[in-house]
């Protein structure tokens, strides 16, 4: 019964957050935004008292159920364990935590928070892990299947569905969810949730919180006939079924070993373990050692954002050039600032996965590896959306209104004389001044002198706010004669 | 040009009865065996279409079918069939029209070096050729699409090549094309100053050309400076655009356009045979709003709308054929339906449609005929499909006039969707940069980057309104 709760849960979760990352019309968001921020590390990273203590609380209630029906990488695990065990019943069997590792990886993620050290934090992240195999394997399919709905309706003359772009986004990104989902099937498919136990640090912190809850799975050793059937259908190889002990550490609180046992040995309750809980004292240490980390983690993020609001950084130096590629990155209105992205973002792309506009995409800059960043070749971050500030659950993107955004400078726009089409083709355009929502842009005469020579655009850089209109609409190809150069710090007009 | 869904069934069934009769009637083209002026019944001898109308043209003699095949809308292949830069027309449908149009009394074929990308006249050549030439009337032009072709070496080049094109050595009716786009100063470039028209006067003389005109949009000086010079250069005909909207409003929707009865009273005063183009505003007086089908469907269920446009054309006297671009067997079969024999208006019926034409100005509709002039744009934009989109919106009720529309919702969703189903958003009206360059080839004298510019601010105002 138990059991099969946990799978009810962890279908619907799964099937939840992985719309959360195919959806590109923002319906699911509507109603199932909060999926994204009730992962661990995202609140953690957001500061969200409520959730993390949330959380907290009902790890110490019931075991890490999160890992079970919450964490959207852990589910994908146990899909993958399930199709391996199929081929071959009761593949697992129990072996001892390696616990160096697992203090190890908490301590490099933790080091890896506070120093700033993204690429690491993106790439532990496991909701961020499973969001980036979602965007970046599951999205094209739905996209293509919606693309081959709306073929149906233009015929149908019917407009309920309409055909989106499916591109590419950032090969390396691609590239790192592929090794993630082939590393992470294959030893799920082997061993269970050998990545959940010895790698994930979010499974580490709430495995030492685990230890102490109310509610576990128990074996009552009066019954148990050491038959070792659960330890042998155990994905977490948790259950020493010699000794009738279970590593609460590791364990997930699946159910399976409750619904295996024959016997009725297993039951999950507040009872302690009948048989030398004294045991595991010499364990104790290094959960007790594991959960100072994690603590220290958490303040030192808390830190860490107080610090960010004191942080002053004036504008980025702007030097005007023909390549197109950004000196400074631009990140979305609600962003902040680089700073803001980097100490916040897991990467997950979610707001990549919801942009309407074809503007954000994973970067693929060693620095900020697969951290979203704003470009305009397909389109312009446009006055009414504000999408990415609403989903995102790090905090990395904060939640901003319309009304705001017109406000925000995400970046200002540069012009290249060599490409503008009135200098070169001789024709009068001023496109970007015509579509610059901010009224930055101005065509006055090239020539000074003489008022009725060819117009040019001149930015007043105190009111562009950097949407990138002006650059995607710009007629100059390949290259915009004008185009958009972020701000590191986002500033307000 | 595009008709109603509502009357297929009714065409369908004249087609199966017509095509039974095709052989009979290919055996009995209209000949010019009676030079009476005035309407008459030639041809063809089915008893369900009964006999093509004629027009009887007063200086060569020629019989002309009141319809005529206008070779700018030929049927194309699917996108991407062909390699770029050669013909995408579907010369095996355009051999199966023409041959039902010989068969059924059409004999007036009019194309021109410019249309269908350049391929018209080589498609509608290959098509005639394996008719006898005395069985139809070619008319073509000498274009003025690029300054490029306006000297008198290109111009020539370019006249040669039509009778290559079209396997003849003789071409029955010549146009100077689109006189008056430009004015005055672009009539004596292109056809006075280099001696052109002079050459063409020559080769009428030696019978190459058999009747010489021009086809005329735009400027009325230039309309009326050529008339002056009748006497002179002795029009045979004249091409210009009539229909019962343009009748009265063609001022009215853009200043720089002037009334067709204004010009058809011109050249009758001069009995000078007139051609009409643009009978049906390339489709738009077929694809009018709802309450305006209503309107007409109601006076005669049994006739489609397309058919009232043709019936007004082919009611004045003064006109020797009426040209109309049908790119399918249905439009065929229904335009022949309307003139076989031509059944004309009444004063009650013309009074009808001058009154229908009040209450269709007064819808914004952009008077695009969709004849490809203005592009290809130098910065890739879709012309004529952003604004036919803009037309089918308003007739649908596709284009909310306001957030406080009860409709909003649904009619901007639709106006945005089909927006990107029918034009790629890189060649959407916001990429026009108004640099005017197509504005001198539009023949229906729109300002378009003005209206680019406006239908581009409408979605924008859509897009925002979330």
């Amino acid at each position: 019964m138990l059991r099969k709760i946990r799978i009810l849960l962890a279908v619907l979760s799964i099937t939840f957050i992985t719309l959360l990352f195919v959806d590109f019309t923002g319906t699911a968001h509507r109603w199932l935004g909060w999926m994204a921020k009730i992962q661990f590390l995202p609140a953690l990273l957001a500061l969200n008292v409520v959730v993390l203590l949330a959380l907290v609380a009902v790890t110490l209630l019931l075991g890490r159920v999160y890992c079970s029906v919450v964490c959207p990488l852990g589910i994908m695990q146990d899909i993958f364990a399930r199709f391996g065990r199929m081929r071959r019943k009761f593949r697992y069997s129990y072996s001892p935590a390696i616990t160096w590792l697992r203090i190890l990886m908490l301590g490099v993620m933790t080091a890896a928070v506070i120093t700033g050290i993204h690429v690491i934090v993106a790439l532990l992240a496991p909701y961020s892990a499973y969001g980036r195999i979602a965007q970046g394997f599951l999205a094209p399919v739905w996209g293509w299947l919606n693309n081959a709905l709306a073929y149906g309706a233009e015929r149908l003359d019917s407009y309920a569905f309409y055909s989106v772009d499916v591109w590419l986004r950032s090969g390396i990104t691609l590239g790192v969810a592929a090794v993630t989902l082939v590393v992470l099937g294959w030893l799920s498919w082997r061993n269970g949730r050998t990545y959940c136990n010895t790698i994930c640090p979010v499974g580490t912190v709430l495995g030492t919180l685990s230890r102490f809850s109310l509610l576990k799975p128990v074996i009552d050793s009066s019954k148990c006939n050491a038959c070792g059937l659960c330890a042998r259908n155990c994905k977490s190889a948790c259950i020493d079924s010699k000794a009738h002990t279970i590593d609460y550490t590791r364990c997930v609180a699946c159910m399976d070993c409750i619904d295996t046992c024959r016997h009725g040995a297993i039951s999950y309750t507040c009872r302690r373990s009948t048989s030398k809980a004294e045991k595991a004292a010499g364990g104790t240490d290094t959960s007790r050692r594991s959960f100072i980390v994690a603590t220290a983690a958490i303040g030192a993020t808390a830190a860490l954002k107080a610090q960010e609001k004191t942080v002053d950084g004036g504008l980025a130096a702007i030097t005007a050039k023909k390549c197109p590629e950004r000196r400074t990155p631009i990140v979305p209105a609600g962003a902040q600032g680089l700073k803001n992205v980097d100490s916040h973002c897991t990467a997950c792309q979610l707001c990549v996965a919801a942009c309407p506009n074809g503007v954000l995409r994973p970067s693929g800059n060693a620095v900020r590896l697969m951290q979203p960043e704003a470009s305009y070749e397909r389109g312009y971050c446009r006055p009414e959306c504000t999408r990415c500030s609403e989903v995102c659950p790090t905090g990395a993107i904060l939640p901003v209104t319309r009304e705001e955004k017109t406000a925000i400078q995400v970046g200002h726009a540069v012009w290249v004389a060599a490409n503008c089409v009135p200098l070169t083709d001789g024709q009068e355009c001023g496109n970007c001044a015509r579509h610059c929502p901010a009224g930055a842009i101005q065509m006055v005469a090239s020539d000074p002198e003489d008022e009725n020579s060819v117009k040019i655009p001149v930015v007043n850089d105190s009111r562009c706010i950097g949407c990138g209109a002006c650059e995607n609409l710009c007629p100059a190809r390949p290259f915009s004669a004008i185009y958009v150069e972020g701000l590191e710090r986002h500033n307000s007009i | 040009m595009k008709h109603n869904n509502k009357i297929i069934d009714r065409r369908e069934f004249l087609r199966r009865l017509a095509m039974g009769t095709t052989a009979v009637a290919a055996a009995s083209l209209p000949g010019c065996r009676n030079s009476a002026p005035g309407d008459k019944t030639s041809g063809h001898g089915s008893a369900d279409l009964g006999q093509m109308t004629t027009r009887h043209n007063p200086t060569t003699g020629d019989d002309v079918s009141l319809l005529g095949y206008g070779c700018m809308r030929w049927p194309t292949l699917p996108e991407g069939s062909v390699p770029e830069g050669t013909s995408d027309i579907d010369q095996e449908e355009v051999n199966r029209l023409v041959d039902r149009a010989l068969a059924c009394g059409v004999n007036y074929f009019d194309t021109s070096p410019a249309y269908c990308k350049g391929f018209s006249e080589a498609a509608t050549g290959e098509a005639l050729s394996r008719h006898p030439r005395d069985s139809y009337f070619i008319a073509t032009k000498l274009s003025n699409f690029a300054p490029a072709t306006w000297s008198r070496e290109a111009s020539l080049d370019m006249y040669r090549r039509s009778f290559e094109n079209l396997r003849t050595d003789y071409i029955d009716y010549l146009l100077l094309h689109g006189v008056g786009m430009g004015g005055m100063d672009n009539l004596r470039a292109r056809y006075l100053d280099n001696g052109v028209l002079d050459f063409l006067l020559k080769e009428r003389e030696a019978g190459r050309i058999r009747n010489l005109g021009f086809s005329y949009h735009g400027d009325v000086e230039v309309f009326d400076y050529l008339l002056d010079k009748h006497d002179e250069y002795k029009w045979d005909f004249v091409q210009i655009q009539l229909n019962y909207l343009d009748w009265r409003h063609a001022a009215e929707i853009n200043p720089r356009n002037v009334d067709a009865e204004y010009l058809y009273t011109e050249l009758e005063k001069r009995g000078i045979p007139a051609v009409i183009m643009e009978p049906l505003l390339g489709g738009r007086l077929a694809n009018v709003p709802d309450h305006i089908v209503a309107r007409l469907k109601q006076r005669e269920p049994e006739r489609s709308v397309a058919s009232w446009a043709f019936r007004f054309a082919g009611t004045h006297p003064g006109i020797l054929t009426v040209l109309s671009g049908m790119s399918r067997m249905e439009h065929l079969e229904d335009n022949l339906s309307s003139y076989c024999p031509l059944a004309p208006l009444s004063d009650e019926e013309m009074q009808f449609l001058y009154d229908t034409a009040d209450l269709m100005v007064k819808y914004p509709t952009v008077p695009c005929n969709d004849c490809k002039y203005c592009v290809p744009c130098p910065y890739g934009l879709d012309i004529p499909g952003t604004l036919l989109h803009y037309n089918k919106c308003v007739n649908e009720g596709n284009v909310p006039s306001g957030l406080q529309d009860e409709d909003f919702k649904r009619a901007r969703r639709a106006y945005l969707v089909s927006y990107d189903r029918a034009v790629p958003r890189e060649r959407q009206a916001a990429h026009c940069i108004g640099c005017g360059q197509c504005s001198p080839h539009c023949p229906q004298q729109i300002d378009i980057p003005a209206q680019m510019q406006r239908i581009d601010s409408f979605v924008e105002t859509l897009r925002r309104s979330i």
